[in-house]
């Protein structure tokens, strides 16, 4: 009766969201474009299973990953565990496990992200196959997990974050000269849709977490920022993963080539 | 009727496969690592069922009603050819579906109590709430000019990289400017205003728009949309914590 109850309230946050897009989209399609839908049965349908499964989601992942992840995050992070004491920050071996614990987190949130998804099988359509729906997201999910290793680093560290975010800046300027020009649009997109729904409260808990425990980091200053490497990391890793299958392919064609002439 | 359970039968298993690292990663750490056993581990199962369900619903409903309508409806206004009806739609799109995500309220309540903790504004109720409030409209106007931007380069074929550089030289002048409370919040802003619903919507409607229009290329020019809605947010919760 309470799972039902809890169920609701996730069904009804869930309809807040797409309420207002639901009136957009009709409003416009019945006062501007005045233009019948085709198969509007079907999209109405598809309206609806987007707001069951958004729901069904959800509730899911509160009543079963988010309170085991987020109490993994808080024990990684407890004092006893990472060796802190009042003398100083501890062994720097004692954080091995935060780092692959914020690396596994970040790539295993970022496959399952629905709005990646999403993306990955536009991207595989547009672009008639040659970017794969799994070559996207792996490649969005590996800059995930660096991104946010990095950051926990630098929580750890507790260096500023906008040194970390311009020198990305920097390398994603210089990667965009060599890469190629057509995966440019998708790759910048990547970044913002990596964090939404599953990776935001998991990777917050383990931000928080640190912060809150390593002597002298301030929770509202050093606890941000994890987000901000999630969502610049991926852009690196797309346009690496573009870079590297255009010279693989290059490759490919030249030893075709040379062995065409023998 | 068997093939359309077959299909929801395969769409089953990719979700399962989704899912399966984080179950992974999971059982892992808490097995292996912390060497604790699984709490309650039925409902960890039902609660994994779910997600797996939940995440199969939604795929299949945004193949057959999110997509379709997106690129109908970018088709429709380019057919049209009104600028003005499609960009208020674009403007329309991107503050609507902002104003009232539940990511950017949490934001925007964290945003409030860092500036009462630090003296911006007087820790009362009612200061936080008014904060909060302008923030949360700054942020939803910025996303909506972002797709404004967005949908204008799709039109003009302008290259997305001018932009997005312009856009990254905003967020390091602001940051050397914005109080150094904000800037985190100010960074983390940008990964999260843009939700589930509204990345499959958008990226249809770019995608749409440039496909209809003849010398735009879906894939070069279509995506880029996402990108610039979460650039904006950063200069402009920067800016807010400059004004006030």
């Amino acid at each position: 009766m309470d799972m039902l109850s809890h169920f609701f309230t996730s069904l009804l946050s869930t309809l807040r969201d797409v309420i207002p897009i639901a009136v957009i989209l009709f409003g416009f399609q019945l006062f501007i474009l005045r233009k019948k839908i085709p198969n509007l049965r079907q999209i109405l349908f598809g309206f609806l299973l987007v707001l069951l499964g958004l729901a069904f989601f959800l509730e899911g992942l509160e009543q079963a990953l988010f309170p085991l992840g987020k109490l993994m995050a808080e024990q990684l992070t407890a004092p006893d565990f990472l060796g802190v004491s009042e003398a100083g920050p501890g062994d720097w071996k004692n954080y091995l496990w935060v780092y692959l614990f914020a690396f596994a987190i970040g790539f295993s949130t970022t496959v399952a992200e629905p709005s990646l998804i999403a993306v990955a099988i536009k991207a595989n359509q547009v672009s008639a196959g040659t970017i794969g729906t799994w070559g996207l997201r792996i490649a969005v999910a590996i800059g995930v997990a660096v991104g946010i290793t990095l950051g926990v680093y630098r929580i750890i560290t507790g260096t500023p974050l906008h040194w970390y975010i311009i020198v990305g800046y920097i390398f994603v300027i210089v990667q965009t000269v060599f890469c190629p020009k057509s995966i440019i649009a998708l790759a910048y997109d990547s970044g913002g849709v990596t964090t939404s729904t599953v990776t935001v409260p998991l990777v917050a808990a383990l931000g928080l977490g640190l912060a809150n425990n390593i002597p002298g980091r301030n929770p509202l200053l050093d606890g941000f920022g994890l987000i901000a490497f999630a969502s610049l990391f991926p852009i690196m890793s797309v346009m690496g993963y573009a870079q590297l299958s255009e010279w693989l392919a290059h490759r490919r064609k030249q030893t075709r080539l040379s062995g065409e002439g023998d | 009727m068997k093939k359309l359970l077959s299909h929801l039968g395969l769409s089953l298993l990719d979700s399962v496969r989704d899912l399966a690292p984080i179950i992974m990663v999971i059982a892992f750490f808490q097995l292996l690592v912390l060497q604790r056993p699984i709490p309650d581990l039925a409902g960890l199962l039902a609660g994994t069922f779910l997600v797996v369900l939940g995440l199969t619903l939604f795929v299949q409903g945004l193949k057959m009603g999110l997509f379709p309508i997106g690129e109908t409806m970018a088709h429709d206004f380019a057919t049209k050819g009104s600028l003005f009806w499609l960009l208020l739609f674009a403007f329309a799109l991107g503050f609507g579906t902002t104003v009232a995500e539940p990511a950017l309220i949490a934001v925007a309540d964290e945003a409030a109590n860092v500036a009462a903790q630090g003296g911006m504004i007087t820790n009362s109720e009612q200061a936080m709430q008014e904060y909060a409030d302008g923030l949360r409209l700054t942020v939803a106007l910025s996303v909506g000019a972002a797709i404004v931007v967005g949908v204008l380069r799709i039109i003009k074929g302008w290259p997305v990289q001018y932009l997005i550089i312009i856009g990254y030289i905003g967020v390091v002048v602001m940051t050397f400017f914005a109080p150094p409370e904000i800037i985190g919040i100010a960074y983390d802003s940008g990964g999260v205003t843009t939700s589930t619903i509204t990345v499959p919507l958008v990226t249809a409607l770019g995608v749409g728009l440039a496909s209809s229009i003849r010398g735009r290329s879906p894939l070069t020019d279509g995506f880029g949309l996402i990108a610039f809605a979460s650039l904006t947010p950063m200069i402009f919760v920067m800016a807010y914590g400059i004004m006030l």
